[in-house]
């Protein structure tokens, strides 16, 4: 297993390096320089500004100052919020991410399982039919759309009938605000969730072991519980692992629609400016959390099927 | 997902319906390559040809039928399509038309059913317009999707070994990257406007379905009908796109259904950022922006309302039908 864990992590740091060096061609390729976004500066200044930077070197020797700058945990200052480092940034936003992010994959793990073993267990009942039409309506609404629908509907137009819940259109400040941006982020993740664990329970209840657990006289609810889910679990794990890595390091849109200061901005606005060592840090770090999440995944496996080895 | 179906007659229907199909296209001599080899003998399938028999698309479109769900979808994606094309004689105003500056904002009415935007503009006639810009960008991004995607993952499949170890460490380098952050890239080299959305959209989207036409390759060139082809001496051009492509199709055009909206979603996206269509050309998604502005959501919702509904509803309509179409292909249902 520690074999297995090490392997992978070493095999992460091409990858890693491969993908900050696509981003780095791909940044250096669109024309522009990420200091000319404001009129009031004068070509000599931009090259200036270069000059500081490192920009006017060769590539090469910029990546590879990148690179060697980000091992000794140096990524460099954002072009466009100087004097602000990358890592201040980061860390000022990047809790508030992994915050929401955290509280909505629960949320999407908790009823996910739910809904789809609920489906499941009455497989084309109408309980199965109701969860069904949910997933597919949660999973076809883009969280943009999620979030202004559920401020349309909990802070305009049920306060505007009397019933006002205390929900606001934006903001971050109490933990009421937290509760739209969490269903808005969680609700895709929960309908995919739902999804596999219900046509994973459908496969494993078929199985003959079930049907000796039943056999052997257990009631529905201890099959359902010790042997069906169990191993129905397996291929809902390898979904939780990407999900939280997406949803953890920021939506831009959920963070956009609520007005939340978290870090999923960057990979948008960072972008529109030219911020190239913003989308770098927020890449790579993405590309990092995924990596880990997998990692945790295939170690997960081993623990809920000791017939896994690695 | 696995719908409700009497697995026994729909798997013997099916199976008949495949044989049917192949021959009505392939002419009778190729059936023996195109069967599973569990198969009864030629002569009996020769004689199941003769019987009048549903071809797997009119099976297909019989199952999709049934399913509710999935004819609530293909009808919102009827009238959307309708729509789109015949926006200039539904909408009551022109796209980018002031019907007047002094009634800016107000409300939904018998006159303006979905209200006035903040320019005097009437927001039916806008969202009817958006539609258009949705309809073009989904089709056309998807058929660049296809042209790329197909190619791609046939031919690394097909092959296999180093040609398509090759093609899929481009296709995961390019994966492996949010694909919202490539489009950016892209439409900030190249300017917003509406070529250059679809053209990103294509570029960045065509890796998902290289990987998803490789996958179908690699199970189907060890299939018998394939070797057969390939030892009575058919080309590897005629193989790929006689004899596996075909059989590829139904991923694809499910892949397809989902495709368009998705394309259709990061346009919308895309808009609302602010890098999209240009105004004062409409698509939902600058609507949508322009609605969302602070003060504008609690004041007057109509604004955000109409067309953030048409973007819901646009996607709902194609993921209900994807999900039918999945069901209604693939009777054996694998998820």
């Amino acid at each position: 297993m520690l074999r297995f864990a090490l392997n992978r992590i070493f095999w992460f740091v091409p990858t890693l390096l491969a993908m900050a060096a696509v981003t780095f061609v791909i940044m250096h390729l669109t024309p522009g320089s990420p200091f000319d976004t404001s009129d009031k500066v004068s070509p000599e200044q931009i090259a200036q500004l270069e000059r500081i930077y490192g920009l006017d070197k060769p590539l090469y020797q910029q990546f590879g100052l990148y690179v060697w700058n980000a091992l000794h945990g140096d990524f460099g200052i954002s072009y466009h919020a100087r004097p602000q480092t990358v890592r201040e940034i980061i860390g000022r936003t990047f809790p508030i991410s992994l915050h929401l992010g955290a509280m909505a994959t629960i949320f999407a793990l908790v009823i996910g399982l739910v809904l789809g073993v609920l489906a499941a267990v009455n497989q084309n009942g109408w309980l199965d039919y109701a969860s069904v039409s949910l997933a597919i309506l949660f999973y076809s609404m883009p969280s943009f759309v999620m979030g202004f629908l559920l401020i349309l509907l909990f802070a305009v137009w049920l306060p505007n009938h009397g019933l006002d819940l205390g929900f606001r259109v934006g903001g971050w400040d109490s933990p009421i605000d937290w509760v739209l941006p969490t269903i808005a982020l969680g609700a895709a993740p929960l309908a995919t969730i739902a999804r596999y664990t219900r046509s994973s329970m459908i496969e494993v209840i078929r199985s003959d072991f079930v049907r000796t657990a039943r056999a052997k006289g257990l009631d529905d609810r201890r099959v359902v519980v010790r042997h069906v889910l169990k191993n129905a679990l397996i291929p809902v794990v390898t979904l939780v692992g990407p999900i939280f890595a997406a949803v953890g390091t920021g939506s831009f849109f959920v963070e956009q629609v609520f007005n939340i200061p978290g870090m999923g901005k960057f990979f948008v606005t960072s972008m529109q400016v030219k911020d190239q060592t913003m989308i770098l840090a927020v890449t790579l770090l993405y590309g990092v959390f995924l990596a880990a999440m997998n990692l945790a995944v295939d170690l997960i496996y081993g623990m809920i099927d000791p017939r896994i080895r690695y | 997902m696995q719908r409700s179906q009497p697995v026994d007659s729909v798997d013997l229907r099916s199976a008949n319906a495949v044989a049917a199909a192949s021959a009505a296209e392939q002419g009778a001599g190729e059936i023996a390559e195109r069967l599973p080899g569990r198969t009864a003998p030629l002569s009996t399938v020769g004689d199941l040809t003769t019987r009048p028999q549903r071809s797997l698309w009119a099976d297909a479109w019989r199952r999709l039928l049934k399913n509710k769900l999935a004819v609530i979808g293909l009808s919102i994606v009827v009238i959307f399509t309708l729509v789109a094309v015949f926006a200039p004689l539904i909408a009551p105003y022109g796209e980018s038309e002031v019907v007047d500056p002094r009634l800016a904002r107000m409300h939904p009415s018998w006159l303006f059913p979905f209200g006035i935007d903040a320019n005097g503009r009437d927001l039916f006639s806008r969202v009817i317009y958006g539609a258009r810009v949705s309809l073009v960008v989904g089709v056309l991004a998807q058929a660049i999707v296809l042209a790329i995607g197909i190619p791609v993952g046939a031919i690394a499949g097909y092959f296999g070994g180093a040609i398509d170890g090759f093609l899929m460490r481009i296709v995961d380098v390019i994966y492996a990257i949010p694909q919202l952050l490539l489009v950016l890239l892209f439409v900030n080299w190249r300017g917003p406007g509406l070529a250059n959305i679809f053209l990103a959209i294509g570029l960045v989207g065509w890796v998902t379905e290289a990987r998803l036409v490789r996958g179908q390759f690699l199970a189907l060139r060890e299939q018998e009908y394939v070797k057969a082809a390939q030892v009575s001496g058919a080309g590897n051009l005629s193989i790929i796109v006689k004899h596996v492509l075909p059989n590829s199709l139904t991923p694809i055009i499910v892949a397809m259904t989902f495709g368009i909206p998705t394309a259709i979603f990061t346009e919308a996206a895309l808009s609302y950022i602010g890098v999209g269509i240009r105004p004062p050309q409409a698509s939902w998604g600058q609507l949508v922006g322009e609605g969302s502005k602070p003060g504008y959501v609690q004041t007057d919702p109509h604004m955000l309302l109409f067309p953030v509904l048409a973007i819901g509803l646009t996607m709902l309509g194609f993921t209900f039908l994807g999900d039918g179409l999945r069901d209604a292909l693939d009777p054996k249902g694998n998820d």
